[in-house]
């Protein structure tokens, strides 16, 4: 039996996180009615010019200085020609001969727990293209142009991956480092990060690469892998066969798990790219490059350690909270407002990560705000609510952002440490259960343990147990 | 005598003075228009009602002072690829035959900003390609010397409305020679500025990194005043350029003494009419009488120019029409069977068979395998003519040629063979090519009465020299008006 | 003439252009697009190695807009022209 080694390089399309699109003022956010950010610019009409947004320049260069890439410091945009609705100009303004950044490179952690780098051959500017909705019984296709002109960076890497976990490992790193410079949210669901697949395979040990096949249309890390392991069996099996493989473009349909060509005589591939005569050319100059370097946030490496030496968190725990921008941008704003980094981190140790599994949701999806949870914290300081209260009242910010001092207050979940009230129902305690009494005195400390579960059943649990434990200890004396 | 026999400036002298209303003005051009339309087929679309509305607009702003300026009230027409909202624009295809836009074209604006009444819009070869206004999908335009023979193109309509007196003056387009060149043929003067001098904003592009809007005017004075109204550092077009020496008008001034004029001898070979030679070298002659010092020298590549303007211009147009497509706006073809075939249909019946020979060719050279030997090898020659030019700057001032190698030819002469008809935009292409300047001004008549332009090239940025040089030589002879002024 | 257009060409060039061309209107774009290959390829007697392809006339760079928007609803707008318009988006052919 032969074996076969997969052969893996990605295009990576990652929306930037501009206000506005890359070449007009339209804005840039999600949703809103169909075609309402548009204007003559991102809807083609004739006799429209683009200008280019300078924040889209500098997000690309700062994911290329952070993956290490050479920046083009004298880049243009090209047209890229082909007709589709979505596309308003028929053609698309990107980048072919001279993209902004070159020749970069990410270290991943492979399965094995060894390093390795990733090429990044170039990432370069372009427009997003509009939505079509097609219904599914009728003859038409709708277009909208509000995502017409949203800025992309597209991050083509080295064909340098083995295996879908090192494809996941280095979207990850990717991810990490884009949303670390604020330059994109990168949701996968959403499609502000969207991947294509470059796959090939190679009987082990050939020194040339297979023909290779790009998969579109993969949506979520589970769709990657199942697409790469769907190809790589396809591609073997055609090998095996003694079959051809044909350099094309597959649609990959994760619910039928398998992919499609996109062959189409219509679609001839030759996109006629010249330089966009629209736009002039951008010079980078040194003092610019300077300027955007300086102005690099914290990745994630800093921050780890200044988690470490600031805030005096173990490394596994800092490693988990920085492994996500949103995480670490919770910790920290939250530490900010309650003081607090030890209690901060062990709830999105614990809570945190317990209701994201159960949830199945990722870190991006958190709702909550730093406001309700430094809150929270405070009022378990103050002992104003036990651990089991917290926990339930943590649900509830968790699932809805609620504020939990207003919550426990309408709920009446606020711990009883009022001395008296607490007093006299241990008191009642103590009368009704004089087995119990008997028992702690005869030397069965642990009998305790049932007078504290009695008082906190009266208390309809809203007692502080440390309290009760000191009263009872003190009446029992 | 009729209002429209003044020059724009003249005529915007009297509106001030209060002699004449906007109103009277605008009623003039249309009733002009309305008389002459029949022969020269000038115009596209007039919508008069809006006109005389505009006119009263105009004319309360010019009792409330807003407008102040020398082309307050005077009626002005516009190409046909310049967008005017709420005004159907139709680059003179059937593909555009319903498109009213929701903008207007800057340039425009800047002469709405002025206080310009506009008339109409103009007739033009379909999206500004070609050289005679034939081949626009609303009939040819008529040349007002001799209704048998075309105006010139691709601004031949308002090189047209300008020479039968149907506006004062109009804005038209220039990629190889497209204001310079009917501005000859119409016996009118017409400048391209300095590519970037004028924002494209709204021009329905041809050639992107060719295109300028440029003045159609009865004189050289209309063109300075024109020009220093259109002109206008614009934020929405990357291409438009800072400038701080737009103050045309006061490089007005009849003194070329000591002015360095070169006569390329290139331009003077094959294929040149007698008698368009021998009219300007008289208005070279005229010049050197007035203290020019006129020399001829090699410019060298003019022959290259036509070949590599027609790969970067088809190239370029080949995708800015592209967005033509049945989708947004403009023609739909009616029964289709799915998209491809509704793009394929929509575009072959919208497009005129000029537009879609210079689509295909442009595709074509495009196409993989192809786009260094032919789109790389033209932006080389390109930056090899501008090396030229360049050159003959460091000599000279102004540069003095034909505007064109004939007069007008005869309606239906040109279209049967392209590449003759390409050929008659040999002296006006390069000028596109290295982004400079041009002006081409009445200098004579031929045997048939038919006018002949002399043209005036500037280096980048040089447009007060061409002005000055033309308007020296423009002193030196009365304005003719057509037959049908 | 030098350059000879196929059928097939025709054919992908129409593809590529998205035009149909009738069988008269075939026969001319390959006679025309030959001849006016044979007359650019006079571009070849220029010896332009060393020589930088020219996009623009002249060196402007950098121009660039601040990230602010405008918070206009272009809808109508957009939408005045369409050929075929359904709700608030334009309406196509289904492309799937």
């Amino acid at each position: 039996m032969k074996q076969f080694e997969t052969v893996i390089g990605l295009e990576v399309h990652v929306e930037l996180a501009t206000k506005t699109k890359i070449f007009c003022s339209c804005s840039t956010e999600f949703g809103g009615e169909p075609n309402s950010h548009t204007c003559p610019v991102c809807t083609g009409m004739p006799g429209s010019l683009p200008v280019l947004n300078k924040q889209v320049v500098e997000y690309a260069i700062a994911v290329g200085l952070a993956t290490n890439c050479t920046i083009t410091q004298n880049c243009k945009f090209d047209r890229k020609n082909y007709f589709y609705p979505d596309n308003p100009q028929n053609y698309q303004i990107s980048q072919l001969y001279l993209p902004i950044c070159r020749d970069g490179s990410v270290e991943i952690e492979t399965e094995d727990g060894g390093r390795k780098n990733i090429g990044i051959h170039e990432i370069h500017m372009e427009e997003d293209a509009g939505k079509l909705v097609h219904d599914e019984w009728g003859e038409n296709s709708l277009v909208d142009f509000n995502r017409s002109g949203v800025p992309l960076i597209e991050i083509v890497s080295e064909p340098d991956m083995r295996s879908a976990d090192e494809v996941v490992a280095y979207l990850e790193k990717l991810r990490l480092i884009i949303q670390y410079l604020g330059a994109s949210d990168c949701k996968l669901q959403e499609g502000s990060m969207r991947a294509d697949v470059n796959l090939s395979v190679r009987e082990a040990g050939a020194s040339e690469f297979g023909t290779r096949t790009e998969m579109k249309n993969l949506n979520s890390f589970k769709a990657i892998r199942r697409a790469i392991e769907g190809e790589r069996e396809r591609q073997i099996d055609l090998i095996e066969s003694g079959q051809k493989i044909i350099q094309e473009t597959r649609r990959w349909d994760d619910a039928k798990e398998y992919s499609y060509a996109m062959r189409s005589k219509e679609d001839a591939q030759d996109y006629r790219y010249f330089p966009e005569p629209d736009l002039v050319p951008i010079i980078i100059s040194d003092e610019w490059l300077d300027e955007i370097r300086s102005r690099q946030p914290e990745l994630r490496t800093e921050k780890l350690e200044r988690y470490k030496r600031e805030f005096n968190i173990p490394e596994y725990d800092a490693g988990i909270i920085t492994s996500n921008k949103k995480l670490a941008d919770i910790f920290e704003e939250t530490t900010a407002i309650c003081n607090n980094p030890k209690k901060v981190s062990n709830w999105l140790m614990v809570e945190t990560m317990r209701l994201l599994k159960e949830h199945e949701m990722e870190p991006e999806q958190i709702t909550f705000s730093p406001e309700n949870l430094a809150k929270l914290i405070q009022l378990t300081e103050d002992r104003a609510v036990n651990s089991s209260v917290a926990k339930e009242v943590f649900e509830k910010i968790f699932e809805e952002d609620i504020d939990p001092e207003k919550y426990v207050e309408e709920h009446g979940l606020k711990a009883v440490s009022d001395d008296g009230a607490l007093r006299s129902t241990i008191e009642k305690v103590i009368a009704d259960n004089p087995q119990s009494v008997e028992d702690y005195k005869g030397g069965k400390k642990k009998a305790i343990g049932f007078l504290v579960g009695q008082t906190m059943k009266a208390m309809q649990g809203k007692a502080d147990p440390a309290m009760v434990n000191k009263i009872l200890a003190e009446l029992l004396q | 005598m009729s209002l429209m026999n003044l020059t724009a400036v003249e005529l915007g002298k009297k509106i001030k003075a209060g002699e004449v209303s906007v109103e009277e003005a605008a009623k003039e051009a249309l009733a002009a228009a309305a008389k002459k339309e029949k022969a020269v087929n000038s115009f596209v679309t007039i919508d008069e009602e809006k006109v005389l509305a505009q006119a009263k607009e105009v004319q309360r702003g010019i009792d409330a002072g807003k407008y102040t300026g020398p082309l307050a009230g005077v009626p002005a027409a516009v190409k046909d690829n310049m967008c005017t909202e709420g005004m159907l624009t139709t680059c003179s295809s059937k593909i555009l035959g319903n498109f009213v836009p929701t903008y207007t074209c800057e340039a425009v604006l800047n002469l709405e900003r002025a206080g310009a009444v506009i008339i109409g819009k103009t007739n033009m070869d379909e999206f500004a390609m070609g050289s005679t206004t034939e081949t626009s999908a609303f009939g040819a335009t008529k040349n007002p010397w001799n209704t048998e023979h075309v105006p010139g193109g691709s601004s031949g309509g308002s090189c047209a409305a300008v020479a039968a007196e149907e506006c004062s003056y109009a804005l038209g387009s220039d990629t190889g020679g497209s204001i310079r060149q009917p501005s000859s043929f119409c016996g009118v003067t017409g400048m391209k500025p300095t590519y970037g001098t004028v924002s494209r904003y709204g021009l329905i592009a041809y050639g992107s990194s060719l295109d300028q809007i440029g003045p159609v005017a009865k004189d050289v004075t209309d063109c300075a005043v024109i020009l220093e109204a259109i002109a206008s550092h614009d934020k929405k077009d990357s291409t438009s350029i800072e400038r701080k020496d737009c103050d045309f008008s006061t490089a007005l001034v009849d003194d070329v003494w000591g002015m360095k004029i070169g006569i390329p001898r290139d331009y003077f070979g094959e294929g040149l009419d007698p008698e368009v030679r021998d009219a300007v070298m008289a208005a070279a002659k005229e010049l050197e009488k007035k203290g020019a010092v006129i020399e001829e020298f090699d410019l060298s590549l003019v022959e290259y120019a036509i070949p590599a303007y027609y790969v970067i211009a088809c190239a370029e147009a080949s995708s800015n029409l592209a967005r033509f497509d049945g989708v947004k706006y403009g023609y739909r073809t009616d029964g289709f069977a799915g998209l491809h075939n509704m793009y394929k249909k929509t575009r072959s019946e919208g497009f005129g068979a000029e537009v879609k020979r210079r689509i295909m060719l442009g595709s074509f050279v495009l196409s993989s395998g192809y786009y260094d030997a032919y789109y790389l090898k033209a932006l080389r020659t390109k930056a090899l003519i501008k090396q030229a030019f360049d050159k003959a700057f460091e000599k000279y001032d102004v540069i003095l040629g034909p505007a064109a190698p004939t007069t007008a030819p005869r309606i239906g002469d040109s279209l049967s063979d392209p590449i003759k008809m390409y050929l008659g935009d040999i002296y006006t292409i390069s000028v596109n090519l290295a982004g400079l300047p041009g002006i081409s001004l009445p200098c004579g008549r031929d045997s048939g009465g038919l006018p002949i332009g002399v043209q005036l090239i500037g280096n980048c940025f040089g447009e007060k020299e061409i002005i000055r040089a033309a308007y020296a030589f423009e002193q030196t002879r009365e304005y003719e008006h057509s037959p049908l002024a | 003439m030098a350059n000879i257009i196929s059928d097939e060409t025709i054919e992908y060039v129409g593809i590529l252009a998205k035009l149909e061309l009738s069988a008269e209107e075939r026969e001319n774009a390959k006679k025309d697009i030959g001849e006016m290959l044979d007359y650019i390829d006079k571009l070849n007697e220029l010896d332009t190695s060393g020589v930088e392809p020219m996009s623009h006339a002249f060196p402007v760079n950098n121009v660039f807009r601040e990230d602010v928007p405008s918070e206009d609803d272009g809808r109508e707008k957009t939408l005045a022209n369409a050929p075929e318009r359904g709700g608030d988006s334009f309406v196509v052919p289904k492309t799937i």
